[in-house]
């Protein structure tokens, strides 16, 4: 090759650059709005067109929310008007009915005072700055429990009224439902996906039978031969109360889904935490509930809580075996004379379906914020 | 002779580290190690080297048990490697590991890191603990940080955490797998720096490594191996300049440029 001089290529840089700012189009207000709504052609029409949708759905349950809203009457009839919308008078004279079912309306303190005490132990637990994390823990998943049992049924020595569980109803029983079925499912969970890792075959196909088993079967089938079919196997004259049964049912049944979402984060933990821990000297249960668990179950946060709003939204379910939850107790007020009118029904389900919505987006909310405060900047 | 070369650094006559005796171990059917037979004296630092897939890797994590071997005897200050789980968690405690990938725990700070060990598995108070690791962090060089996550740290800083990690435990033996083969090359010599002070101080060290001068400065015995089995062991100094096996002038020849 020969050699052709094209001026020196040695080079010394003599100061180094400062940073400067970006260029202003990029940033603020504007650049974004460049750079995510209009920066094409097609961007722009998919703007207009996606605006033109929203500002139509949006008409449509404001006019039926608040603009063409009945918002006075006592019954069915002050409903019956041309173009009405929701029929709001309805949901306030049937609410007590919507939270407690057929609760007796003197002991409504009672579960008003569950509430209580169960959003507060709640806020001391979700709440990162609130000390105490271990009391309040072990204050609501055992004590509250307890508490509330006793509370709600009364009878012994509480000598409050006897108040039989056919009575609960509404969202007491969807929270009810809900909060023992997501609190007690997620250690049987964790256990089962533990177990399914385990090197002991036995454990092994226990764990996998049982997982296999509840998730093959559909909920509704777990709840209808919980209540129908358990009985016919018991000896005669055992009787297990209907609301118990319902919710051990509930329980097994997301157990074993929580089981496969802890599995998969169990399986997303390198090999050589694993390693790590064995070397320090950790035994099985040290490595597991510090090292392993810690991080498997922060990874699958998003599919616990998935789980869980499943589970909230599939506690409407109950029904089927004849427990007014929320959704039972909505759909059985429609159906009185009193308040037949063609928008009660929509009225009911869509402050039904607010309610739900409420419960299931502050979860949803809670789970992103844990998610970036347990975030410690560590890519696998 | 060595010894003369290396004041600093004594190495017992009398007291084992670790003794393997007619040691073999099998993957299946692939036989990965064979015929295994040394002994390392308290005090001695060993490097061993060798191609990949030599079973270097191996050989160290069967003297902590990630490794189960098949055949032969492993003694670690005095205790058997058996399936005994007791006798095994003894081993660990006394045999502190590095891995390649450092392996901390990303969910822990630094200090957590550090003291979680000695308080779950010493039951060692968590003040006295926290005042050990601190000790350690300083020994290599990076006490300011912590309270960070591993996920914070440079590479460098994260192996320098991970050896203070092992020390928290006051090890007999060190062992290290590969310490430097996963640092970018701006890095290796801060590790390097802080295992050399470490055998000054007078460690029993087996360390898998390609860091020919850091065996060359530290090392008592260089051990060559491939194929699953000892090739050839000497002194540094003999190993590099005068190497008798074909396998092993071929290694060097590769690898020094």
């Amino acid at each position: 090759m020969s050699e052709e001089k094209v001026g020196s290529v040695a080079y010394v840089r003599k100061e180094i650059v400062k940073d400067l700012p970006p260029p202003p189009s990029t940033t603020g207000v504007i650049g974004w709005l460049r750079t995510n709504l209009f920066s094409s052609f097609g961007n722009i029409i998919l703007t207009a067109i996606a605006l033109y949708i929203v500002y139509s759905l949006a008409s449509l349950v404001y006019e039926f929310a608040f603009a063409n809203a009945i918002w006075e009457g006592t019954e069915g009839k002050d409903c019956r008007v041309p173009d009405a919308g929701a029929c709001w008078p309805y949901i306030a004279n049937r609410f007590n009915f919507f939270i407690y079912g057929f609760y007796p309306s003197e002991e409504y303190w009672r579960p008003n005072l569950v509430f209580a005490i169960g959003a507060v132990l709640l806020v001391a637990l979700a709440t990162p700055k609130i000390p105490g994390k271990m009391i309040s823990g072990i204050l609501f998943l055992f004590v509250f429990p307890v508490v509330t049992f006793f509370l709600l049924y009364g009878a012994g020595f509480t000598g409050l009224a006897e108040v039989p569980t056919e009575k609960w109803g509404g969202l007491m029983l969807t929270l009810v439902v809900a909060t023992t079925g997501i609190v007690a499912s997620f250690p049987l969970g964790v256990l089962l996906a533990l177990g399914r890792r385990s090197n002991m075959p036995l454990v092994r196909s226990v764990c996998v039978v049982f997982i296999e088993l509840w998730r093959g079967v559909p909920l509704i089938t777990v709840l209808f031969m919980a209540s129908v079919m358990l009985p016919l196997f018991l000896p005669a004259g055992t009787n297990f109360d209907k609301l118990v049964r319902a919710l051990v049912g509930v329980t097994l049944f997301t157990a074993a889904y929580t089981a496969e979402v802890v599995r998969g984060g169990l399986q997303a933990i390198p090999k050589g935490q694993y390693e790590a821990a064995d070397a320090l000297g950790l035994n099985y249960v040290k490595a597991t509930s510090l090292i392993i668990l810690p991080q498997a179950l922060k990874m699958v946060i998003p599919g616990i809580v998935n789980n869980s709003i499943g589970l909230f939204k599939d506690t409407t379910l109950v029904s089927i075996v004849g427990l007014f939850d929320l959704l039972g107790a909505v759909k059985a007020g429609t159906t009185t004379s009193t308040w037949s009118a063609p928008t009660v029904p929509v009225t009911g389900f869509f402050f039904a379906a607010i309610v739900f919505w409420i419960f299931t987006f502050t979860m949803s909310r809670y789970s992103q914020y844990m998610e970036k405060r347990l975030d410690t900047g560590h890519k696998n | 002779m060595t010894e003369s070369a290396k004041p600093k650094m004594k190495v017992s006559e009398t007291e084992v580290a670790v003794e393997i005796t007619n040691m073999a171990k099998w993957y299946g059917e692939f036989n990965v190690l064979k015929d295994i037979n040394f002994k390392v004296m308290k005090g001695e630092r060993i490097v061993i080297a060798g191609p990949s897939g030599s079973g270097k890797s191996t050989l160290i994590r069967c003297i902590n048990r990630l490794e189960e071997h098949q055949q032969g005897h492993i003694v670690v200050n005095g205790i058997e490697l058996t399936n005994d789980l007791k006798k095994i968690d003894e081993v660990r405690r006394e045999v502190g590991m590095v891995f390649q990938h450092f392996n901390l725990f990303p969910h822990l700070t630094i200090m957590q890191n550090l003291t979680l060990a000695p308080i779950w598995v010493r039951k060692i108070p968590k003040a006295e603990a926290e005042e050990t690791a601190m000790h350690y962090l300083e020994r290599v060089k990076i006490p300011e940080q912590a309270d960070k996550y591993p996920g914070q740290l440079s590479g460098g800083q994260q192996q320098r955490v991970a050896i203070a990690r092992s020390l928290c435990m006051n090890p007999e033996i060190m062992l290290f797998d590969e310490p430097t083969s996963a640092l970018d090359p701006e890095m290796i010599k801060e590790v390097l720096d802080v295992m050399v002070k470490l055998a000054e101080d007078g460690m029993t060290m087996l360390c898998v490594t390609h860091e020919m001068g850091f065996a060359r400065q530290v090392a008592n015995r260089v051990m060559f191996m491939d194929q699953g089995q000892i090739i050839e062991q000497n002194d540094p100094e003999n190993f590099f300049d005068n190497p008798q096996h074909e396998r092993t002038k071929l290694f060097l020849s590769q690898i020094l440029h």
